[in-house]
């Protein structure tokens, strides 16, 4: 047995470290149509993902950059250094104790508790690719729910999963959801039957541990009629020198009702490439809600999104970004309203560390023939030194009569003042640095579920006082 | 332990302070003992807050000459937050807001960073001895969940100041003009606090113009300041003469210049 401490402690090192992994499947580096029949025979998949995966490669291929409106920072990625997919080929396995020794060292010295399994209904955990360790509550299961990785749900239940697989956000979507489409592995599959109401929240941890590494998960959460769901990812990963690229893409689908909300808080290592797509499908009277915390990664590109698809569905994205020297968070929300009387919220803020950037990109679309739809959209945003940059681009339309939108942005800077004040009754000035910090994002974290507002904080206290000499 | 370790005290010598170019404390002299209360009265202008300031470890002043000395060791290398934890508390006279921190988890914070490491401050304790505070000051229970300062008249906020110190039980206390802004029933309430704090475990600055304050928290010593100097030392009646005569009487040099008192 491992002699790491089993504790939730964040200790500053965390990400910075891995072990060395005996990969049983790796597709090598590049990506070409080769590595797309490698990922299909590894993943012993059906034919239909193969041709689903060779449409997305091509429209990859057709897609520029998108560094008209985004970071030139995005042509630092070579995709030909990259390594697609990298598995150890064994089955996911149902308990800890059959998870490999080396593997559960890093998910220790993560600190994905054993403790947390009490509480948590199940929890997955990806390691690279695929899933190493996937459990479930009886309780849960016997509910119905379905949670397995994404790569057995579409062999296991493809009755539920191709009918929305690539719905909520289709290929062509951006050059991003294209690769992620192509190279897919891993992420998460839940299914909510009508009604069944998921007690506790489900969770998984996203890693990437090999360098050159891009990790490409794919999640789908289903939640049917009147359910409701919560789910949780946590992504940490090691340090590396040379750029590394995670690009997600999750589908979320609330039918008539139902409720899901998505919870990410995550600390990535400063050299990743996080360029995410998310989205949420909200059907008649079902809410969707977006919590969405950014710290770490050299760039992160992400701006989960509702299409208020049904009458009354409500959507809502809460976010939260730390841009600390050197890095660029590029963050926001998509509220497509598409029916009457559909409502958006979104809130976020964000904070900028020494040469740091926050951009905030927002969308708000209500079109003219629409009836008492709302949106209210607030960014505030946090300067701690003089260098830190911040930018807002709201782009809300709101057309036709009775549609209401509200837009409220703020600048503050923390002022030496402030500072002063606070060593003044004995604290640092990284612990006035990062008191100052949770107080500004306090009335957002006061909505996460206790672990999580218990391990932001503690992200947000190393952040700070890292960034002070 | 040696009786004179006992007395702690605070030793301002031949103090010069810049801000930028403009100097203005031209060498002060003021020494001050645990267990007293000294007043320190000048007209505006006089260097009084910039000598509170310096002693807090503001950064945007510069010690060019001169020295202040905690318990004989110098503190002017020291970060502001050093001097906290050592013992030397200011109550500011604009104390500054501090959005989304509660007033309770400030003061936990305060605490905390004076413990040792590994040592947890105990929340029970800590609501107890609080709630005594808060008490004393006649503070009501739901401010410990409002943020800090944000949105508090300027008596709440002095009022905070002295809770604040009442929670910290310093060794020493700077109090920053803590009678400007106020009415005359929040400074009888703020006096009140300070008066329960005084004692023999803590020495006490105050900072003034008016000499209002003193006639309700009535000083052992009374020093006036003009021009960065401490110009005139005395027992308490030197307030009531400068309230009579007014600071146009030291400015027509009428304060002659005295040698500070030996406090001990």
């Amino acid at each position: 047995m491992s002699t790491e401490p089993n504790t939730i402690d964040i200790d500053r090192d965390i990400g910075n470290f891995y072990y060395n992994v005996a990969a049983k499947k790796d597709a090598g580096v590049g990506l070409t149509e080769k590595t797309i029949d490698y990922i299909v025979e590894a993943k012993q998949e059906p034919e239909w993902i193969r041709e689903f995966r060779h449409n997305a490669y091509r429209v990859f291929n057709s897609k520029p950059l998108p560094t008209h409106w985004a970071s030139r920072e995005l042509e630092v990625i070579d995709f030909d250094k990259i390594r697609y997919y990298l598995a150890s080929g064994d089955a996911p396995k149902r308990s800890w104790e059959e998870v490999p020794e080396d593997i559960k060292r890093t998910f220790e010295r993560l600190g994905i508790p054993e403790s947390e399994r009490k509480f948590l209904a199940g929890v997955e955990a990806q390691f690279d690719s695929e899933a190493v360790y996937s459990n479930i509550k009886k309780a849960v299961s016997d509910q119905g729910v379905i949670f397995m990785g994404s790569t057995d749900a579409l062999k296991e239940r493809p009755d539920l999963f191709r009918k929305w697989f690539g719905k909520v956000i289709p290929t062509g979507d951006n050059k991003f959801s294209a690769l992620n489409s192509a190279v897919f592995s891993g992420g998460s599959f839940i299914y909510v039957p009508p009604g069944v109401k998921v007690n506790h929240p489900l969770q998984a941890y996203f890693r990437i541990n090999a360098e050159n590494f891009g990790q490409f998960e794919r999640t789908l959460i289903i939640a049917d009629e009147g359910s409701e769901v919560m789910y949780m990812e946590g992504c940490t990963a090691p340090k590396f020198t040379t750029a590394t690229l995670h690009s997600a893409v999750v589908e979320l689908v609330a039918l008539p009702g139902a409720k899901i909300q998505y919870i990410t808080v995550q600390n990535w290592s400063p050299n990743v490439f996080n360029l995410v797509t998310k989205r949420g499908l909200a059907h008649e009277e079902a809410e969707i809600k977006w919590i969405d915390c950014n710290i770490g990664s050299r760039l992160t590109m992400k701006y989960p999104g509702v299409v208020l698809k049904g009458r009354k569905a409500r959507g809502e994205v809460i976010s939260i970004a730390l841009a600390g020297d050197g890095q660029h968070q590029d963050t926001g929300a998509k509220m497509i309203h598409a029916a009457d009387e559909t409502t958006s919220n979104i809130v976020s803020k964000s904070i900028s560390v020494g040469k740091g950037r926050a951009t905030y990109r927002g969308l708000v679309h209500v079109p003219k023939h629409l009836k008492h739809c709302k949106n209210n959209t607030e960014c505030d945003a946090l300067l701690i030194n003089a260098h830190s940059r911040t930018d807002t681009y709201p782009a809300i339309t709101v057309r036709g009569t009775g549609n209401a939108a509200q837009h409220e942005a703020s600048v503050s800077q923390i002022s030496a003042e402030q500072i002063f004040y606070m060593q003044q009754r004995g604290l640092s000035e990284g612990q006035a640095m990062s008191l100052a910090v949770n107080g500004f994002v306090n009335d957002l974290v006061r909505q996460f579920p206790m672990e999580y507002s218990v391990e932001l904080k503690r992200l947000i206290d190393l952040e700070m006082e890292g960034s002070v000499g | 332990m040696f009786e004179a370790e006992l007395m702690s005290s605070i030793v301002i010598k031949d103090l010069r302070v810049a801000i930028g170019e403009k100097e203005i404390i031209r060498g002060l002299n003021l020494e001050f003992s645990q267990g007293e209360v000294h007043a320190v009265m000048g007209p505006n202008g006089s260097g009084k807050s910039t000598l509170a300031k310096v002693m807090a470890g503001h950064p945007d002043y510069q010690v060019t000459n001169g020295d202040i000395l905690l318990d004989g060791e110098s503190i002017l290398e020291m970060e502001p937050d050093e001097r906290s934890r050592r013992g030397l508390f200011m109550a500011f006279q604009y104390p500054m807001e501090i959005p989304g921190v509660s007033n309770a988890n400030f003061l936990r914070a305060a605490i905390q960073a004076r413990l040792h490491e590994g040592e947890e401050l105990d929340a029970t304790d800590f609501y107890q001895r609080l709630y005594e505070k808060m008490d004393l000051l006649e503070i009501r229970r739901e401010f410990t969940a409002r943020s800090v300062n944000e949105g508090f008249s300027g008596g709440e906020k002095k009022r905070n100041e002295i809770l604040q110190l009442a929670i910290l039980e310093p060794a020493f206390a700077v109090l920053d003009e803590t009678d400007s802004g106020l009415d005359i029933d929040a400074l009888k309430v703020v006096a009140k606090g300070v008066n329960k704090l005084r004692g023999p475990d803590i020495g006490i600055l105050l900072i003034t113009h008016y000499q209002r304050l003193l006639n309700y928290i009535i000083p052992d010593y009374v020093h006036v300041m003009h021009e960065g100097q401490i110009v005139r030392s005395g027992a308490k009646d030197l307030a009531l003469e400068l309230e009579s005569k007014g600071y146009d009487w030291l400015k027509a040099g009428g304060g002659e210049r005295k040698e500070p008192v030996a406090a001990s």
